[in-house]
């Protein structure tokens, strides 16, 4: 819990002790759970749901918190920590509320660093930990472990030790079977003393490419040099057959200059277009531009949504410390209900496992997904921050000199001598002065 | 005498008011004694013919009232001038304050021996630049040249201020210029002259006085510009610049600039020595059995040690196939090149990339290792080492930017498929599946070029697509590592001197740059880093040399260097920006800024900008020549209008050459299968012999515009045409001297001195021979000759021409394929100015 705790402190203080000091300690309020999942791309999720009533203790020992150890922890491809706090009734009627503490901690374990290239896993392997003994004060303490492509008969991978119980549930439109592990069945740990689940693949499913998920997408930026360029996102729908669609929201900084005219939307070859159009032009240094589109996705296809764009030139105040790294672009967001393969049924909060809040689910036969597609760098021209020192040095040099030579003639005095004063008595006598060399009159 | 015996009709007309600058030295003086004012013809006839050519342009028109020639402006001679010559000659008269016309005062003034004075110096300056003489003819009556003593003082010649008559002389002008201390003695400073200029609207002067004042500035005094040794100083001065680069002041150390790549310290852990050898040996035996890239093994192993693979298939039509004339695609400049998969000029091949995504970091940044793979190259060591740094790299967790490992097929061909689908642009007609994986914006590439298990050294190429150079801090990279690693790194093949103090380090070092000018004038990709650099990512190619020295580095060693690269490319916070773009390189630890090389090619470019203006003053001088011709008083002949005739005749030798370059450009890809249809060659024989064949009838061109090209005025119409080619060639070269230094200095190098010299009289063979010799084509030869005396492998004369023809092939083919510019920028810009310059040569 090393890394959770500064967190739900941080949350501690900022609440203030309103409410957790009322309530008893009701020992029934900390449910744990640890969901591991094998990834397609073999690498292995591993996700931790601590939820507890405000007023039970943070402080914790034993259970699945011992597997969280940092240096272990960020060795990993992913982390995210996520911290919710919400109010509860305490009874049917809702007389009194305590507040709901829920903490998560998702991680990807490489599986290439971990397992030394292959697939399989194991507790101690990711965690260099085993489980121990539950936790005391939970009322719930469960390892659920994805082992939907496991049966008896099929001889693609073996747990170790093999699971009491299993739970099948739809997740993300998939059926997916668990094994459940529950620490507080005394005879899980007591055999050994610890738990060390373990995964192995006895035929492990090389050489194939990944399976892919319904819909993913691809976002870069296209072209070269610093002109112009294209926004360019790739909408992938791999469903064999059916046909769904995606709202697309992209925020484009203003420096990016969007022509909306080149918005070009093409899946399989023809021009697709969008069913809802929301366009909210940039201005300069106060908004970003919006667009949000409604695409419908045709099935087994690539939608590819173009835009091109002008990069602006910024003052030279504006550019950020590191100009030369680029500028951001923030992801594109895609909300979609994707269809389900199987359908759904509606869960019940309270009894089923905590990780299906995780996955919302709107009716049976589709399920909402919101993707991020990856944040984009570009490159503004950008001008050589030395060139200041060189135009002021340059300025200075022409100020002194222009400011000389002016000051200089402004303030003399000068006089209109008329050419032709004087007779011939005087141009003769100014022509001997001249041969002798004296000053002229 | 007064100013009434010349009387207002005698002022002195001169060249028009832009040539004033230039001319004054010269016009101020030529002034008429008294005695002559009216003998007109006579004497005009005279005092152009003691005259040098250049300085004739100022020629005496008596007999037209001022009013009649706004063009033409008066020039005065200076007041001190005057005061020279009164003190010199002691013949003034007292008239000067009197007069009513400055110049008639001037005329007054000054006797025979002040004009004497000038005309003695203009035969100096005549006699040393021995220039011909365009003149308009000499007057009929015109006495012999007036030869005066030379004992006359000099210091007439020095002072030369140009404005004021006597008159205005007074003790405020002693007040504003400040230097001026005697009236009488003090040269006329040049410093005065601002102030007096601003000063001229209190005066009640003649415009006219007042007008010349401003252009006597420009120039200055000083060498005369007319002189042609000052050209040849300047074309001299212009190759010693590029000679003394080598030499430590000019050239200087390389030094990090990166401060993310500078002062940390990356330990290297790469042991795979043995892994990579494995690889190596299965892409070997895959790549034989299956006699193309080995795509499905290479997949699989990338897989296997942990990478996103994604291929990518691409084809491409050549303009014209070369399988059969392998001898006409070269690879190294004379190594014969890759056999291509050919079938009618079709290329099609695979490219293999794997990603491998940093942790926790979102994929928008990316270096990349790349090893090309042509299909007879032996470059599987490298593919091998690539395998075996990919799996060392994948169990790291320090990487912040995700890392492609590509192995292309088809070598550059498929680089650039894959760099265009990656970017998603089609610059080359190149036909190829879409990307499925990318990684953001590519910071830095390295390609990795090795035939064998051990190497003895590793060479490093910078140059890229039409002369582009990755970030200096990439190379100091390189030679850090090599330096670390204890390895043996060379430069253009050649090892780094040591001794930079003494003379041997910069001769060696000289024949580094020399190769690297050529290299980078060639515009060709030198290893397929250099298509990385159109799409600002900084990349390197290093190629493992092995050959008969004793000590030996296995993969290990490169590979260690190769992780240190890309552990400190990893560190980078912006793209490498700090250092050098822009540089030339006499080794590794040593290169020459822009600022220090770009005065060798400005002084080439000189003399053009010279023989350009020299030019400009004659034909100013023959139109002159051609409103007054002759010893005729008066304009009995009706004039042309002055500039009408140059631009006329100027309109069809600059078409036709434009046309020529053009058909050199379109005709021979466009009409090789006309030619292999009627004639018993091959495509890519067919381009190259169209290509010469072209090239060849441009030197017939002259007499094809001859007949076009009015023949009014045959001496105003070469120098015109010349003038425009000099001013071609000069804003041609000064372009690509900025983007392509190297190229932009060797074709100045060889075509200044023909350019400037072409002329339709004197030695015509010998100019002709030179102007041929220096043509694009023969400075290709020229420069093949060269590149291998330089790598010491000497040419013998038909292997040169072999290569020649190779490399003209392979010109045409690289613009085609990857888009570079030599052969456009030879064919459409050179070319034509080139046949311009004939054209002039052999003009009627």
């Amino acid at each position: 819990m090393a890394a959770a705790i500064p967190l739900s402190l941080l949350v501690l203080l900022l609440l203030g002790p309103g409410g957790w000091c009322l309530a008893e300690h009701p020992r029934d309020s900390l449910r744990e759970e640890l969901v591991i999942t094998p990834l397609p791309s073999g690498d292995v999720a591993a996700t931790f749901q601590f939820r507890t009533r405000w007023d039970s203790e943070l402080q914790r020992e034993g259970g699945l918190s011992v597997l969280l150890k940092a240096d272990r922890l960020f060795h990993t491809s992913y982390h995210s920590q996520a911290v919710h706090i919400r109010p509860v009734c305490r009874n049917a009627r809702c007389t009194s509320i305590s507040w709901e503490l829920r903490q998560t901690l998702s991680v990807v374990f490489d599986a290439f660093i971990t397992g030394q290239g292959k697939k399989d896993w194991s507790l101690f392997r990711m965690f260099s930990r085993t489980l121990t003994e539950p936790c005391p004060l939970a009322s719930e303490s469960r390892v659920y472990v994805d082992i939907t492509n496991y049966n008896q008969d099929n001889e693609t991978l073996e747990v170790h030790p093999s699971p009491t119980t299993t739970y099948q549930d739809v997740i993300l439109g998939t059926r997916k079977t668990y094994a459940i592990y529950d620490l507080l069945d005394s005879a899980m740990i007591n055999n050994s003393r610890n738990l060390n689940i373990q995964l192995k693949w006895k035929r492990p499913p090389e050489n194939e490419a990944p399976p892919v998920p319904f819909l993913h997408a691809q976002r870069y930026v296209s072209g070269y040099g610093l002109q112009k360029g294209e926004l360019s996102t790739l909408l992938y729908n791999t469903h064999p057959y059916r046909a769904f669609p995606v709202l697309l929201l992209d925020t484009v900084p203003w420096y990016l200059r969007l022509y909306v005219h080149t918005l070009t939307i093409t899946s399989k070859g023809k021009e697709n277009k969008p069913s809802y159009i929301h366009y909210q032009p940039a201005q300069d240094r106060l908004q970003p531009h919006l667009l949000e589109m409604l695409i419908q996705l045709p099935a087994n296809s690539v939608t590819k949504v173009s835009i091109q764009f002008e990069r602006a030139l910024l003052k030279w105040t504006e550019y950020t410390p590191d100009p030369n790294h680029g500028f951001y672009v923030s992801p594109s967001v895609l909300s979609a209900l994707v269809p389900s393969m199987v359908a759904a049924k509606p869960v019940d909060w309270e009894e089923s496992p905590l990780f299906n809040s995780l996955f919302p689910v709107s009716d049976g036969s589709n399920y909402f997904v919101r993707l991020y597609t990856e944040p984009l760098l570009v490159n503004l021209p950008t001008p050589d921050f030395s060139m200041p020192y060189n135009v002021i040095c340059l300025t200075c040099t022409v100020v002194a000199v222009c400011y000389g030579s002016f000051y200089n003639l402004l303030t003399r005095t000068f006089h209109i001598e008329e050419p032709r004063t004087g007779g011939l008595a005087k141009r003769l006598a100014n022509l001997i002065r001249r041969a002798r060399g004296v000053p002229l009159l | 005498m007064t100013s009434d015996s010349c009387g207002p009709s005698s002022r002195l007309y001169l060249a028009a008011p832009d040539q004033l600058g230039l001319l004054s030295s010269g016009c101020g003086a030529t002034c008429l004694p008294p005695g002559r004012c009216t003998a007109g013809p006579t004497l005009l006839g005279a005092a152009p013919s003691g005259l040098p050519n250049p300085l004739t342009s100022c020629r005496l028109h008596q007999h037209r009232p001022p009013s009649s020639r706004p063009l033409l402006w008066a020039r005065a001679p200076s007041a001190l001038d005057m005061r020279a010559g009164a003190s010199v000659s002691g013949t003034g008269s007292a008239g000067e304050r009197g007069s009513p016309g400055l110049t008639g005062a001037a005329c007054g003034h000054r006797g025979g021996d002040w004009r004497r004075e000038r005309v003695r110096r203009w035969e100096r300056v005549r006699s040393r630049a021995a220039l011909p003489r365009h003149g308009p003819p000499v007057g009929p009556g015109s006495p012999a040249r007036a030869r005066p003593p030379r004992a006359a003082p000099q210091r007439a010649a020095v002072v030369r201020t140009g404005l004021g008559e006597a008159g205005t002389r007074g003790p405020w002008t002693r007040a504003a210029g400040g230097p001026m201390r005697g009236p009488h003695r003090g040269p006329g400073p040049l410093q005065l002259l601002a102030p007096l200029r601003l000063l001229a609207p209190f005066r009640s002067c003649p415009l006219e006085a007042l007008r010349i004042s401003g252009p006597g500035l420009a120039l200055g005094s000083g060498v005369p510009m007319q002189d042609s040794g000052f050209s040849v100083l300047s074309y001299v001065a212009g190759i010693a610049w590029f000679l003394a680069l080598v030499f430590p002041p000019l050239t200087q150390r390389t030094y990090m600039s990166e401060n993310a790549m500078g002062s940390t310290m990356v330990e290297e852990q790469f042991a795979g020595g043995d892994r990579a050898r494995a690889f190596a040996r299965d892409f070997a035996a895959h790549r034989k059995k299956s006699g193309a890239l080995p795509v499905a093994w290479l997949e699989r192993t990338m897989r296997s040690v942990g990478l996103e693979v994604y291929t990518q298939s691409f084809s491409r039509k050549l303009p014209f196939p070369d399988e059969t004339h392998e001898r006409y695609v070269l690879g190294e400049w004379g190594v014969p090149g890759p056999r291509k998969h050919l079938e009618g000029g079709m290329v099609s091949g695979t490219n293999v990339y794997g990603i491998l995504r940093a942790p926790r970091a979102a994929s928008t940044e990316s270096l990349v290792l790349t090893v090309p793979c042509g299909s007879d190259s032996t470059n599987s060591q490298a593919v091998g080492l690539l395998l075996a740094l990919a799996a060392h790299f994948r169990g790291q967790i320090y990487w912040a930017k995700d890392i492609i490992f590509l192995v292309t097929e088809h070598d550059l061909l498929g680089t650039e498929a894959w760099l265009e689908a990656y970017h998603d642009v089609n610059v080359t007609g190149m036909q190829s599946s879409p990307l499925q994986g990318r990684a953001g914006a590519i910071q830095a590439a390295v390609a990795l070029e090795l035939s064998s298990d051990v190497v003895t050294s590793l060479d490093v190429a910078v140059e890229g697509l039409n002369g582009q150079l990755p970030n200096l801090d990439l190379l100091n990279l390189f030679q850090t590592f090599c330096q670390k690693g204890g390895l043996l790194c060379t430069l253009q093949g050649k090892l780094q001197p040591q001794d930079w103090t003494s003379l041997d380090g910069p001769l060696q070092g000289l024949q580094t740059l020399l190769l690297m000018v050529l290299r980078q004038a060639s515009g060709r990709p030198h290893g397929s880093h250099g298509l990385f650099l159109r799409y600002r990512v900084e990349a390197l190619t290093l190629r493992g040399i092995n050959s008969f020295r004793q000590y030996k580095y296995d993969l290990v060693a490169v590979g260690k260097a190769l992780e240190g690269m890309f552990r400190k490319l990893n560190h980078l916070l912006e793209r490498l920006h700090q250092s050098f773009f822009l540089y030339l390189l006499p080794g590794l630890s040593r290169f020459v800024s822009i600022g220090l090389y770009m005065p060798a090619v400005g002084f080439l470019l000189l003399v053009l900008g010279l023989k350009a203006l020299e030019l400009w003053m004659q034909l100013h001088e023959a139109g002159m020549g051609l409103e007054e011709p002759g010893g005729a008083p008066g304009p009995s002949v009706p004039l042309p209008p002055s500039q009408g005739v140059g631009l006329a005749s100027l309109v069809a030798p600059l078409l036709i050459s434009q046309a020529m370059g053009l058909a050199l450009y379109v005709l021979p890809v466009l009409g090789q299968h006309v030619a292999t249809q009627h004639f018993p060659v091959a495509e890519a024989e067919a381009v190259v012999l169209t290509l010469l064949a072209i090239y060849a009838a441009g030197l017939a061109l002259p007499h094809n515009t001859h007949r076009v090209v009015s023949t009014q005025a045959p001496d105003r119409g070469w120098m015109a045409l010349k003038l425009v080619a000099l001013i071609y060639l000069a804003l041609q070269l000064g372009c690509i001297a900025l983007t392509n230094f190297s190229l932009g200095f060797l074709l100045a190098t060889s075509m200044v001195p023909a350019a400037a010299l072409a002329k339709p009289h004197g030695p015509r063979t010998l100019y002709a021979a030179l102007l041929v010799l220096t043509s694009p084509a023969a400075m290709l030869l020229g420069s093949l000759f060269l590149w291998r005396e330089l790598q010491e492998a000497p040419l013998s004369l038909a292997e040169g021409w072999q290569l020649f023809l190779a490399a003209l092939a392979q010109g045409v083919l690289e613009h085609h394929t990857y888009g570079a510019l030599l052969f456009p920028l030879l064919s459409l810009g050179l070319y034509p100015c080139w046949l311009l310059f004939w054209n002039v040569l052999f003009w009627k």
